[in-house]
């Protein structure tokens, strides 16, 4: 194609863009409302996402010795242990050690605590780490097969239920994106096809005098992209300046653990990409519909 | 160089348009199609520019064989013939020059050259001074004439016309045909369908008479045959 050819496609393309009034409007709107919400969802997901991935790779195997365990036992323990497949490494913890632990986590309150440190009811500990975390459970339940554990304890039931929370929230998002997609793509295809119907006189003859499909169809794959691009625009806005107030404001006010919010830099701007590209999807599917159905070329 | 040879056109709601057409056209030649109205001459032009496909023949016309002709090569043959109609068909929003123009930006001319050329085909149909008038600002005639500058304006060797004289009076008429045989002179093809018993007897040309789908008379120096 060439130089004067292409601008003036994108010429034609703007120009029906104003021809088109309210549909324009309404197009417009539709992929904003849509891409907002994508924004907003996307933000949610990925956050969660990270959430449980954070959790998941602290999650600790914690296993507690029995009381009566003599030392070359607990100590046979913590080898047999160390063999099992898939546990990256273990600490011992012992059961002054996880008083002491007790005590601090409690704060002032935990003095009290203080009263057990010459008769002490705590459990020796090993604090087993997995190499996967997805493998945690398996490594549980086999050491809790062993002779001298008392119990095994593991975080896997929070991170369950948050991965399983997500795959929900996840779930729920996309099927609502999708229909708003599908909305917006059929009222672009529309707006478009109001275009073709009002030009095909001038699509006749530009038939006529020779131009090939591709100069007919290319003003109204540039108006949908348009269309779709405009459509992007406060969405963007939205993403980047609610993402950047949240994560200021808000992430620095909650402080568990695990619940920190990805970075603005980059998180935001590949967010801000990914609707951008949404949007020109979303117009470029609109208009080649409408020109599929619509421009007999 | 025109070819058709046993070509047939039933429509999709079974009308059978025609029935068996054999004919050839030299390049250079005027020829005019005579017969009734619903005889088939539309679908006879109509097949030229591949507006409709035949249903059963062979088309060759400058030595492309229309059926085996890729559907993206169909705009360069449309590049090779003019096309002129009854209504005209003109951009009613644009000017006498950019309706003539259009017909060279949609095949990516340059501008340069745009410019010089379509002054050059105004100055040929005589509207050089109206070139920057709007269609509606133009009686018949050179509304006609508008459509026939843009029909020759990229120099196709075919130019096809539907009964261009059908909504003039027959003083333009004439003015028309005149042009007709200028672009004869150098060498067009001329391909004309009309119902004007004047002109084609006038003209001394070669006359097609189509009847119910079938070419029933082909005659050099021929005339319009019918009464009217
Ligand atoms: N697009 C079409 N669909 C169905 N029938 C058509 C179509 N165009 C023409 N016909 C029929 O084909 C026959 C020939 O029409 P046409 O070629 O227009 O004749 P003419 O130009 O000689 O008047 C007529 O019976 C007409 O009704
Ligand atoms: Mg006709």
């Amino acid at each position: 194609m060439k130089f004067r050819t292409f601008t003036r496609h994108l010429r034609e393309g703007s120009k029906n863009i104003f021809r088109n009034g309210w549909m324009t409007v309404a197009s417009i709107g539709a992929v904003t409302t849509t891409l907002i919400l994508v924004g907003v969802f996307l933000a949610i997901v990925f956050n969660l996402n990270e959430f449980a991935k954070n959790i998941e790779s602290d999650v600790e195997i914690k296993v507690l010795v029995d009381l009566t365990t003599e030392e070359e036992d607990v100590l046979a323990l913590g080898e047999q242990v160390k063999q099992v497949e898939g546990v990256e490494n273990v600490y011992f913890s012992s059961n002054d050690e996880e008083l002491q632990n007790l005590i601090e986590s409690f704060g002032e309150e935990g003095r009290a605590w203080q009263l057990f440190e010459q008769d002490n009811p705590l459990n020796h500990a090993y604090i087993i780490q997995a190499e996967d975390p997805q493998e945690t459970e398996r490594i549980a339940l086999e050491i809790a097969e062993f002779d001298h554990v008392y119990d095994v304890n593991y975080g896997q039931e929070v991170v369950d239920k948050l991965f399983r929370f997500n795959n929900y929230a996840r779930i729920v998002g996309l099927v609502l994106i999708a229909a708003l997609v599908l909305t917006a793509v059929f009222l672009i295809s529309n707006t478009i096809k109001i275009t073709i119907i009002a030009r095909s006189t001038e699509i006749g003859i530009q038939k006529l005098v020779g131009a090939t499909n591709w100069f007919i169809r290319w003003p109204f794959f540039v108006e949908g992209l348009l269309l779709g691009v405009l459509g992007s625009i406060i969405p963007i806005a939205v993403v980047l300046i609610g993402y950047n107030y949240v994560y200021e404001n808000v992430a620095n006010q909650i402080n568990i653990g695990f619940v920190e919010l990805l970075p603005f830099n980059p998180f935001a701007w590949y967010l801000a990409l990914v609707i951008l590209l949404i949007g020109a999807t979303i117009g470029v599917w609109g208009s080649v519909m409408s020109v599929r159905k619509f421009l007999h070329v | 160089m025109i070819l058709m040879e046993d070509v047939h056109k039933v429509y999709p709601n079974g009308v059978t348009a025609l029935n068996g057409i054999n004919v050839e056209i030299k390049q250079g030649e005027f020829v005019f199609i005579v017969g009734q109205s619903g005889a088939g001459k539309s679908t006879f032009i109509k097949l030229m520019y591949r507006e409709e496909k035949p249903t059963k023949g062979k088309i060759i016309i400058n030595d492309i064989d229309l059926n085996q002709m890729k559907e993206s090569r169909v705009p360069y043959l449309r590049r090779q013939i003019g096309v002129i109609f009854q209504d005209f068909k003109l951009l009613p929003k644009l000017t006498v020059y950019e309706n003539v123009a259009y017909a060279l930006e949609v095949i990516e001319e340059s501008p340069r050259m745009i410019r010089s050329r379509v002054m050059e085909v105004l100055e040929e149909v005589g509207l050089k001074n109206k070139a920057r008038m709007l269609p509606a600002e133009l009686s018949g005639g050179e509304q006609q004439r508008v459509s026939i500058a843009r029909a020759i304006v990229n120099r196709p060797k075919i130019v096809i016309a539907d009964e261009p004289t059908g909504n003039l009076d027959p003083e333009t008429s004439w003015g028309i045909m005149r042009t007709f045989e200028e672009i004869n002179d150098k060498g067009t093809t001329i391909i004309m369908a009309t119902h004007s018993k004047e002109i084609v007897d006038s003209f001394k040309k070669r006359v097609i008479a189509i009847e119910d789908g079938v070419i029933v008379r082909d005659e050099q120096r021929g005339e319009y045959g019918y009464e009217i």
